[in-house]
């Protein structure tokens, strides 16, 4: 990508000397669509909070966040002031907790209103009305004075959304936002999203755990893997073509909704290693039915497989049959 | 031969009151729910929060006394909640629920947990059977001398299986025992599901809000939706060819790579159980909706035409001549 909206480089994050973060590489175009996809513990999150300069005191952040050609790390408050919620906004997994319950969910977005666009008064009520209406909470001008105990989960979720849309951001990254509600809702909610970014034309990182969420969301992947990106790959050929076994062992352990029922899943073994007692080289390595003694040797880089495919593998190529049980897809 | 379980017209009602001095209000969690597990079978139950999955298992179970209804367990009524019978009866029934670590005591090691029931019902040989039953759930038997925090969630819910088959049950209540875990891991313990369920010949009732998940270790599904099962068939038949408009909207989210048609986004919420709305109770989101769908509550039957049941004014054919 020659001009990306942010680009995110060698971004490594430790709390207490424990990295968490090992190097993250990762670029999100004007108006795209990003999915980042990992287990616990991979530092999907934190790659974002240690972006907006949200992470606690005590972690140690260092490489670099450009967005529009401006550093974010270490830049003086008022400048991050402006970006966050104005330039990039965040929503979280847990609604309720991200809202204030003693404050009406009119006078929250309005907050945001006057923070990022100096709004106040009757015209800051229009707005929050429009903005609640866009995110689809009915009867808006109603609810814009309901307390967030009075909705439900996925109505404050649309809450947060109305938000976050307040600062008109440039890129939305939204955390897990479907994890904490009903499928129907989980339904809803993506709905949302991809209506609001085809209106407004921002772009959207989507944080999961789910593949078959990001797929669908986005344009483009990255697969995470304790601290690092391992793979980023097109949202089609993430599915047809995963290169990464770990990418590849993720797909396989999804129950199939075809086929024999009730077959075993090829589940990758062992579980995620811990961030302060990381294996040598390669972190999946003793996860990985591919482990030989050269990913043992070093970290391996993230390389080219197929236009706009790459993956952290030392051992690649087309002669190479998949990790895991993969069905012919 | 009978079904393991029978579970006849369930009802579980719970009073809250809304609000600091509002009136007390009646909540039916469980709303006349029949069930029947036929012995070695898996069946999943699918629903959203509160639709009463787990007070359906818990009524299962005994854990709760129903309102209204009956549990025949081996062809017997589950005793009275409590008694010595009912006691003697838990080694023959056992739970498994979501977050493995809250079901363990952080205090205590692996080893003993699991040999807890042993004493518990008065059982010998409890030792020789903990190092068995971690080999059982794919833990080595040094396990057995660590503590709770020592494990991985995944690890964590394996101790917590090992403890369940401690007393070798016929029945495994397990309340989205997968949910709490990561991706990689759940598929292990889906398989592991799958083959205690097979080498046991385990009668299971999964509880679930994922129908993938439902799918790959259920013989049957049964979808619930407000306290009631709205349709149950076999899950693939389920899947495919959804017969209730609830269904449908459950299998239409279910999150698919490459979906070229647009997805069937359901409007509204899910109602709140205190209000619940009359007639079908899911008439308010559903887009077939007619008029007797507002007044008259569907009833769980096969339906003519492949005998799939199904509770569903419009999809038993009986809104017919009705304009939408």
């Amino acid at each position: 990508m020659d001009d990306p909206l942010v680009r995110i480089s060698g971004l490594r994050v430790a709390f207490d000397g424990v990295p968490v973060l090992r190097g993250v590489d990762l670029a999100v175009g004007a108006g795209e669509a990003v999915g980042v996809v990992g287990e616990s513990g991979c530092g999907k999150s934190v790659t974002w909070l240690a972006a907006l300069g949200l992470l606690p005191g005590k972690a140690r952040v260092t490489g670099s966040v450009v967005l529009d050609g401006q550093e974010l790390l270490g830049a003086p408050m008022p400048v991050l002031d402006r970006v966050r919620g104005g330039q990039i906004a965040m929503i979280f997994q847990d609604p309720a907790s991200s809202l204030n319950p003693v404050h009406r969910i009119g006078r929250q977005v309005g907050e945001a209103l006057r923070l990022h666009r100096g709004m106040d008064g009757a015209a800051a009520r229009a707005e929050t009305r429009r903005l609640l209406d866009q995110v689809g909470i009915p009867d808006a001008g109603n609810r814009m004075d309901a307390y967030p105990h009075e909705l439900s989960g996925g109505q404050n979720q649309r809450v947060m959304i109305a938000m976050a849309l307040a600062g008109r951001p440039r890129l939305l990254v939204a955390d897990e936002p479907t994890t904490a509600l009903d499928v129907t809702i989980q339904a809803q909610i993506l709905d949302l999203l991809a209506t609001l970014r085809a209106e407004t034309g921002m772009a959207l990182v989507l944080i999961s755990h789910d593949l078959g969420v990001v797929a669908e969301t986005c344009d483009r992947v990255a697969v995470m893997y304790a601290g690092l990106v391992i793979e980023e790959v097109s949202s089609a050929r993430l599915f047809d073509a995963p290169a990464h076994p770990y990418t590849q062992g993720l797909l396989s352990a999804l129950p199939p909704l075809d086929g024999l029922p009730r077959q075993h899943l090829a589940a990758i073994p062992g579980s995620v290693p811990e961030p302060r007692a990381l294996p040598p080289g390669c972190a999946f390595g003793p996860r990985c039915p591919r482990h030989a003694s050269l990913c043992d040797e070093q970290v391996p880089p993230l390389v080219d497989v197929a236009p706009g495919q790459r993956a952290a593998c030392r051992i690649l190529g087309a002669d190479v049959p998949p990790a895991f049980g993969l069905a012919a897809a | 031969m009978t079904a393991l379980l029978e579970a006849e017209g369930l009802v579980r009602r719970y009073t809250m009151r809304r609000g600091l001095l509002g009136r007390q209000v009646e909540l039916r969690a469980v709303d006349g729910v029949s069930l029947r597990l036929e012995r070695g079978e898996t069946l999943g139950l699918v629903g959203e929060s509160g639709c009463g999955k787990s007070t359906t298992g818990r009524l299962v179970l005994g854990l709760e006394a129903p309102d209204e209804g009956t549990v025949r367990f081996d062809g017997a009524p589950v005793p009275p909640v409590g008694s010595a019978a009912w006691r003697a009866q838990r080694a023959r029934m056992q739970m498994v629920f979501q977050d493995p670590l809250g079901a363990l005591d952080r205090r205590l090691t692996i080893g003993t947990q699991i040999a807890e029931p042993f004493e518990i019902h008065g059982m010998a040989g409890a030792q020789d059977r903990v190092a068995g039953l971690l080999r059982d759930v794919g833990l080595r038997e040094d396990f057995a001398a660590r503590y709770p925090h020592e494990l991985s969630g995944g690890q964590r819910q394996r101790a917590v299986l090992a403890r369940a088959l401690a007393t070798d049950p016929a029945l495994l209540v397990c309340d989205e025992p997968i949910s709490a875990l990561d991706v990689s891991v759940q598929a292990q313990v889906m398989n592991l599901l799958i083959d205690l369920q097979a080498e046991r010949r385990l009668t299971m009732l999964f509880i679930s809000h994922d129908l993938r998940a439902v799918r790959q270790v259920s013989h049957r599904v049964a979808v619930m939706y407000l306290g009631r099962i709205v349709e149950e068939g076999e899950p693939d038949a389920v899947l495919r060819d959804p017969a209730h408009p609830y269904a449908q909207a459950l299998v239409s989210a279910i999150p698919h790579p490459g979906r070229t048609a647009r997805r069937q986004v359901l409007q509204g919420d899910p109602p709140n159980p205190a209000a619940r709305p009359p007639g079908c109770a899911f008439h308010p989101r559903c887009p077939m909706a007619v008029g007797l769908c507002r007044s008259v509550v569907p009833e769980l039957k096969p339906r003519a035409s492949d005998g799939r049941r199904v509770a569903c004014h419009v999809a038993q054919g009986e809104a017919m001549g009705e304009a939408a």
